[in-house]
């Protein structure tokens, strides 16, 4: 604090509350609603205080049983496809990442430049620019419906190669060079000092690509066409459908919006650290 | 900068980079080669007849009323994002910078909306502002003001703003604050010995210091409305009403898999193509020569 401003000080908080009103406002509407019955839900204006029908809710959301239960799917079994494939899609980028950063980093050979840049290259080529021809390659592998095309379509990543050879570069030659004396051979050098080294990057990486898997939305809009292969964010939209908006369970719709979030923000709150340093790091 | 121990093996490297090269070959660099051979061709919508078009869906590109109208749109919308977004972000930033107490229970409330996919942004944001049933539309009846985004279309684009920049604001956040903590506070207490106030101190040091930043995150904010708002909109506004919201990513899409027009759809990815290029190369011209003073 350089000068002592007490009614400053009130205004940074002033703002700082309506900061934090603007973020959570929308997210408590949302667990408000979810505790309420549909049909106090469709009265404007709708209670503004939690209701009495939160296990309902999310029974029925959830597994599809108890006095609420509609008629869609249950988010569960959504749940844990959302799980597995953001789960792969992290692990599988930190893990081919490694390698390639490895490989171009450490090993001289004929077109390491040019296999870099080519990887390089695909920060510039986003689902969005290439979608009916990726979907067609899928298609025809006959991956739709299947955890492997949820996920090996995304699991190549430019960022994490780079961060993790922008990482190698800064080791220290000399570690490699004593593994070397010591009859080390590369992958015994990757493994027992690279790996360890590298575990505040993996760690920081890991939170930004789970959510990033986790919230993935127009690839399995693509390479997904039964329910039972829905990620939970598409189920909410299918839950949305093309009714009419009074039409929809919004408890419901707003519980399993709820149950989209807790996992995704459970990761970034309990590694906040790393998360924020892998923003960083990411855009570097 | 290059490693001068290396290890020697002939084919262990090709085996480390197999994985990646096979994932990017045949998942981005094999149907981007599509998108370009598609984008001179045309197909009857059975996919039986292809025939070399050159130009011609360019052409008809440049001359759809509709596709002109969807790159406003999305000039209007990502100008729009980037503005608040910063805006709000720089804001929140530039007070959280000056809190001692409670900073870090500010901060990860702040933060929040990243973890939220977009399309429960959208959600939230449509089930708030919903004609029939929202909150803060019924507040806005009762104020006089007839909030319906499903017939007025700059409601509709004000609800997917809101809701694209709602999600952005905590990841300009972290980089506005990070940003200001880096500014040396010799600088500032300098400046305040000499008798510069608050506002005169962030606006003469700290907003200067900051443009790096926010030269980053103008362009981060760009990319990110062109391309990750898809969601958003989906589930909003699915482009209506009319086309007033329908931006280039869900136009490719909704042109693609809802019209089946394969020509104009590739010709419309190409065409993104560039736009992520262009901003990819100014991101990392950005990068190496660092706006400065």
């Amino acid at each position: 604090m350089i000068e002592n401003r007490p009614f400053l000080t009130f205004i940074s908080h002033a703002v700082m509350w309506l900061g934090v009103l603007l973020v959570a406002f929308p997210l408590y509407l949302a667990f408000v609603a979810s505790t309420h019955l549909p049909q106090d839900i469709v009265q404007a204006p709708m209670p503004l205080l939690p209701g009495a029908h939160l296990w309902e809710s999310y029974q029925a959301a959830l597994f599809g049983t108890g006095p609420l239960a509609g008629d869609k799917p249950p988010v569960a079994h959504m749940m844990i496809v959302s799980f597995v494939t953001a789960m792969v899609i992290a692990l599988g980028k930190i893990a081919i990442s490694l390698l390639s950063a490895f490989a171009v980093v450490y090993f001289r050979f004929p077109l390491r430049t040019l296999c870099f840049w080519a990887i390089f290259v695909t920060l510039m080529l986003p689902v969005e620019v290439r979608i009916l021809p990726t979907y067609k390659v899928v298609a025809d592998l006959g991956m739709l419906n299947s955890y492997a095309g949820l996920t090996i379509p995304l699991i190549a990543s430019a960022t994490a190669t780079f961060l993790f050879r922008q990482f190698f570069l800064t080791v220290p030659d000399e570690l490699a060079e004593a593994a070397r004396m010591d009859g080390a051979g590369p992958m015994r050098f990757f493994k027992d000092i690279l790996l360890p080294l590298s575990k505040t990057s993996m760690a920081a990486l890991f939170v930004i690509q789970f959510i990033y898997g986790w919230n993935q939305y127009l690839w399995p809009l693509l390479a997904t066409t039964s329910e039972s292969m829905y990620p939970i964010v598409l189920g909410i939209r299918s839950m949305l459908g093309s009714s009419g908006e009074s039409m929809v369970a919004w408890n419901l719709v707003m519980a399993t919006a709820i149950l989209a979030m807790i996992p995704p923000a459970i990761v970034v709150i309990l590694m906040q650290k790393w998360f924020v340093k892998g923003l960083v790091d990411t855009e570097k | 900068m290059e490693k001068r121990v290396v290890f020697q093996a002939r084919w262990l490297p090709w085996l480390l980079l197999l994985p990646q090269l096979a994932v990017i070959g045949v998942f981005f660099f094999w149907p981007a080669a599509q998108a370009l051979i598609q984008s001179v061709q045309t197909e009857d919508p059975f996919g039986l007849r292809r025939e070399f078009a050159g130009l011609q869906n360019f052409e008809r590109l440049w001359q759809s009323e509709s596709y002109l109208a969807s790159f406003k749109t999305t000039a209007l919308f990502s100008a729009l994002v980037a503005f608040f977004g910063i805006a709000i972000a720089l804001a929140l930033a530039t007070f959280a910078d000056r809190i001692l107490r409670g900073a870090t229970a500010y901060r990860t409330l702040l933060i929040l909306p990243y973890a939220v996919a977009p399309v429960v942004a959208g959600v939230l944001w449509m089930f708030m502002f919903s004609p029939s049933i929202g909150v803060l539309s019924w507040l806005l009846t009762q104020m006089g003001f007839d909030w319906n985004h499903l017939i007025h279309s700059g409601h509709a684009m004000a609800l997917i703003v809101m809701a694209a920049v709602w999600k952005q604001i905590s990841y300009n956040f972290l980089f506005f604050l990070a940003g200001l903590q880096s500014v040396p506070k010799s600088l500032i207490e300098a400046a305040a010995i000499d008798g510069a106030g608050p506002w005169r101190r962030f606006w003469s040091i700290q907003f200067p210091l900051l443009s790096p930043t926010t030269f980053f995150l103008l362009v981060i904010n760009v990319v990110y409305a062109f391309f990750d708002t898809f969601a958003i909109v989906d589930a909003t506004t699915q482009g209506g009403p009319g086309q007033s919201t329908n931006i280039l990513v869900y136009k490719v899409y909704h042109d693609g898999f809802k019209n089946l027009d394969l020509g104009g759809s590739a010709a419309q990815s190409v065409v993104l193509m560039v736009i992520v290029i262009a901003l990819t190369v100014v991101q990392f011209r950005y990068v190496e020569k660092k706006v400065n003073y």
